[in-house]
């Protein structure tokens, strides 16, 4: 169908870009010519990727544009494909760098080389983990990118940046080891690592089991789950505006893409039986999580425990293997990709001004700030799930399809939006609302132009999304239809066996 | 006189070229002075690239000498080009210091070609006399280089200290292939494992001690000790030396031994390999997180990946010597690299060895940190550089053959590992830059740029290093 290999070029494209700017200059021109160089490299390959989503087939469920070359010897091949849950991701990512990096254009001014190649290659890493057909290609996709995190954080990000890139390197390294261990017995079990193969391929009991228990401990802390997602407020506060956008945005769900990949349709019977703890660490991570981020007093950190909580609806939603409830987890990753991308945005801009993210520093932005006032206003009620915004088809599909399965967690999750609506709303208030008493912010400029073309696709999106969540449902359907008949079919073939016996 | 009287010769043409040349640069020098040190250096180096094309133009398959005492197989010419490659690196790095520090003495790359010549001997050794003949070679020549610096109390410190211990693990040694020996009545590692099928506690007594002499020579725990205060002690160039091609003769000449002459007892030495691999990787870990000089931990760092590099083994198949033979090569480019960068901290004052003279190198030298830094993160096992392949097929021969428990064990040690290479990385791209070091050395950027490149770009065609370590690990089976 394909003549040439366009996953692996927009898969490879920023690379080519990264290592063009690394034969920059480092004077003056070399720095424009960096941040234009990156910026140009983002925007085609947002156009190539664009094209993915003309030629995608949503009616199939099978991978496409597909792609396969010998690699490591053996059945280790580098193979490439999307399917209707893994594209959606793909265009997330390829559609929000060219803004992370507009958003970065003034904020960094030092080692900016640097930074955009660390972008730029974090940024092929992401779209490679999900393209990846192979396990092993996927690992090094997946743990790839904490080099470049690394980096980000640590070499531009706040004050306590040195503790937040260890504790992020180390914990997320903690949890992919293991993974890579069930990685290596799924290899001698089923004799490939072909993820196509390994989706038809009935694993024993007990190797399900751990291996399930091995990718959760990966995609857990990656997601993060509670009680592993103390790396991720440090991560979000320490980390410059844009890397926290990534962060949040991108390399959090990949988290929940494993899930969807890996452990549903691969440990069907381990995931029934084990799919209690998730609800309970869901429902946990949704009320806890909200509460703590009552109690913040740094902005992005009230956003950063805010994703933990919203990261427990997708979890809940996956593990309820209901069709509402998986394609309300991968629309709800989407969402709060853009949501919580735009927040931190939105943070970035009053930090760039006042340099600070203390929630009390602030107040009566809406006197000088409206157009700011009225953009923040709109992802907060995305976050707090306002009917009419993307946050609310997600957090409401999760909801239904897991009510159908567990009464108690939907109610209790349910509470979490009511939450979830009393610590957003706080925060705009103390933020926005008020008297502009602070002398600091007198002289506080209205967002420029700059910022209203990295914010401006953001809202539409948010809106448009809330409004008509079709196009993201109808990508994903065929896929999610067959990947819930596969677990069942899974599950009752277990279960005629034991009947049997 | 009747030629089938006459040992073949073909097999050894590599070590000829060796020894004989040695011999010819030592008479060089010591009738023409020490003056003739630069061109017995670039002589010594040529030597071994010109070994290392005989190796490869030896004619193909297992070739035998000497009644079967000498092998050339796909396992041998695999170590062999590692061997010569390290030390061939080794002198060439050797070259800038050893003028700055006013060390320039013939003798050092003649002691060297004559080391490498042991490990020839030891790689290809193949019964428990050659295998002891070719030890020593490598190792004599080691003692002294170690303390080469003999003004200085360290380096004759390290000297002595590696001699004295280093002789005691070579009657350890001896005393295990004698009760080997006793047991089985041979010492031709095929008579062996017929005569070894069984076990029995004697034998096992004998490859305690046989292994314990192994374990000393690759730096393993519990027979480590030496290993921090000789690499700090021993001049720079001599560490990075030692930290590579006797590393991968005594890697070699352990999993010969042990697949070769105790094929049919596996799971009697099994144990020892778990227990040294795990050992190994802990102290390794955990070790070398309070260490703030560099040689130090690089000495720490190399008795993990020796840790590592077990686990191999201690799956006893053709999987986990393939991931051996992977380990080691690609151990011997991020040696070699991360010692490029150590052997350029040298300031006015002359050497410097603590870490926190690395502070800002992404500043000052942002070449240099950059493949500093991927070499770094390399060793940690951080896809998609070579060290994570170099684990990845370690752990997959493990988890093949069972060996659940150690493939934990090692996947942990590897993230608290990781912690002391993050932190050079966080000293050279985080902090303020400390003052600059003297410009690198050609030939220390030229290893440093081949090894930071090998290390980033081996997953784009892992192929050939990976298939090549198939042939050899399957040779031994």
């Amino acid at each position: 169908m394909t003549s040439w290999p366009i996953l692996s070029v927009v898969t490879f494209l920023p690379l080519a870009g990264a290592l063009f700017i690394a034969f920059l200059n480092e004077d003056e021109a070399g720095v424009r010519n960096a941040r234009w160089a990156a910026m140009w490299t983002t925007l085609i390959t947002f156009a190539i990727s664009l094209i993915l989503v003309w030629r995608f087939d949503p009616s199939s469920a099978e991978f496409q544009f597909l792609e396969k070359r010998p690699w490591l010897g053996g059945t280790i091949t580098y193979s490439m494909g999307v399917d209707g849950i893994s594209l959606p991701f793909v265009i997330l990512t390829t559609a929000l760098m060219p803004i992370t990096i507009l958003a970065s254009w003034e904020a960094i001014q030092h080692r900016v080389r640097e930074y955009m190649i660390a972008f730029l290659v974090l940024e092929t890493l992401m779209i490679g983990t999900f393209c990846a057909l192979d396990l092993v290609l996927f690992y090094l996709f997946f743990e790839g990118g904490l080099i470049p995190m690394f980096l980000i954080i640590g070499v531009w990000g706040g004050p306590r940046r040195v503790y937040a890139s260890f504790k992020f390197f180390l914990y997320t390294l903690l949890g992919s080891v293991l993974m890579l261990l069930a990685i290596m017995a799924m290899y001698w079990d089923a004799g490939t690592t072909d993820i196509p193969a390994l989706l038809h391929h009935a694993f024993p009991r007990s190797l399900q089991t751990w291996a399930w228990f091995a990718f959760l401990a990966s995609f857990a802390v990656k997601l993060p789950m509670w009680p592993v997602h103390t790396w991720l407020p440090d991560a979000h506060v320490e980390a410059p505006t844009a890397g926290s956008v990534i962060l949040a945005a991108i390399l959090l769900k990949m988290g929940g893409y494993g899930f969807l990949r890996f452990s549903l349709p691969m440990f069907p019977d381990a995931s029934q039986h084990l799919a209690p703890l998730i609800y309970a660490l869901s429902v946990v991570a949704i009320v806890y999580t909200s509460l703590v981020a009552l109690m913040q007093e740094d902005m992005k950190k009230l956003i950063a425990y805010s994703s933990v909580a919203h990261m427990g609806f997708v979890t809940m939603g996956i593990f309820a293997v209901t069709a509402q409830g998986v394609a309300g987890g991968i629309f709800q990753m989407i969402s709060h990709g853009i949501v919580s991308a735009a927040l931190f945005l939105c943070v970035g801009v009053v930090y760039d001004r006042v340099h600070t993210r203390e929630i009390a520093a602030y107040g009566g932005l809406v006197n000088r700030m409206p157009v700011y006032a009225l953009v923040f206003m709109v992802f907060t009620l995305a976050n707090v799930g306002l009917p009419g915004t993307s946050g609310f088809v997600g957090e409401f599909l999760t909801l239904i399809g897991t009510f159908r399965i567990n009464t108690w967690v939907a109610t209790l999750a349910t509470l979490g939006t009511i939450l979830s609506a009393a610590y957003a709303l706080w925060l705009y208030r103390k933020v926005i609302f008020g008297k502009l008493e602070k002398p600091s912010l007198f002289n506080i400029r209205d967002i420029g132009w700059r910022e209203i073309v990295v914010l401006a696709p953001l809202v539409i999106l948010t809106i448009v999304f809330g409004v008509y969540p079709k196009p993201v449902l109808d990508i994903s359907s065929a896929s999610v239809t067959q990947l819930i008949d596969n677990y069942q079919h899974a599950l009752s073939a277990v279960q005629t066996a034991a009947v049997g016996r | 006189m009747n030629a089938s009287q006459l040992p073949t010769l073909v097999p050894l043409a590599p070590e000829f070229v060796l020894g004989l040349g040695a011999m010819a640069l030592l008479m060089l020098g010591v009738f023409r002075g020490q003056h003739t040190s630069r061109i017995v250096d670039v002589a010594a180096i040529a030597l071994l690239v010109i070994a290392g094309v005989i190796v490869l133009l030896l004619p193909a398959g297992t070739l035998t000498t000497f009644g079967g005492s000498f092998v050339v197989d796909e396992f041998a010419r695999f170590l062999k080009i590692l061997a010569l490659i390290g030390s061939a690196a080794a002198i060439a790095m050797s070259l800038d210091y050893a003028k700055q520090e006013r060390q320039q003495r013939f003798e050092y790359s003649v002691l060297i070609l004559l080391s490498t010549l042991g490990m020839l001997m030891l790689i290809s050794a193949a019964d428990l006399i050659a295998l002891y003949l070719g030890l020593e070679l490598m190792s004599l020549p080691l003692y002294v280089v170690a303390a080469s610096h003999r003004d200085e109390l360290r380096s004759t410190e390290a000297g002595l200290k590696y001699f004295v211990l280093g002789a005691l693990s070579s009657g350890m040694l001896l005393y295990g292939a004698s009760l080997v020996y006793g047991f089985t009545g041979t010492v031709s590692f095929t008579g062996i494992a017929q005569a070894a099928s069984h076990g029995g506690v004697g034998l096992i007594f004998g490859i305690v001690f046989l292994f314990a002499g192994f374990c000393f020579k690759v730096s393993a725990v519990p027979f480590h000790m030496w290993t921090p205060d000789v690499y700090e002690g021993a001049p720079t160039p001599v560490t990075a030396f030692f930290a590579a091609a006797p590393k991968v003769a005594g890697m070699a000449m352990f999993v010969r031994a042990a697949v070769m002459a105790f094929p049919g007892i596996t799971s009697q030495w099994q144990q020892i390999v778990v227990f040294v691999s795990i050992a190994s990787m802990l102290l390794g870990a955990f070790a070398a997180i309070g260490q703030r000089n560099i040689k130090r931990l690089m000495a720490y760092s190399s008795i993990g990946h020796m840790g590592f590099a077990l686990i191999g083994l201690a799956a006893g198949t053709a999987e986990g010597v393939q991931g051996v033979l992977i380990y080691m090569a690609i151990y011997i480019t991020m040696t070699l690299g991360a010692f490029a960068v150590i052997l350029s901290m040298r300031r006015s004052t002359g050497m410097v060895e603590s870490i926190d003279q690395l502070a800002g190198l992404a500043r000052t030298q942002p070449a240099a940190a950059f493949f500093m830094a991927m070499i770094l993160f390399s060793m940690a096992g951080v896809p998609p550089l070579a060290g994570f392949f170099a684990k990845f097929y370690v752990f997959l021969a493990a988890i093949k053959a069972g060996l659940y428990i150690l493939a934990v064990i090692g996947v942990l040690a590897s993230v608290v590992g990781a912690y002391y290479y993050l932190v050079i990385i966080k000293l050279m791209y985080f902090d303020e830059p400390a003052e600059d070091f003297y410009g690198m050395p050609n030939e220390l950027k030229v290893v440093l740029a081949i090894c930071g490149l090998f290390n980033i770009l081996f997953f784009l065609y892992p192929g050939p290093l990976v298939g090549a370590a198939s042939a050899a690990a399957h040779s031994l089976f």
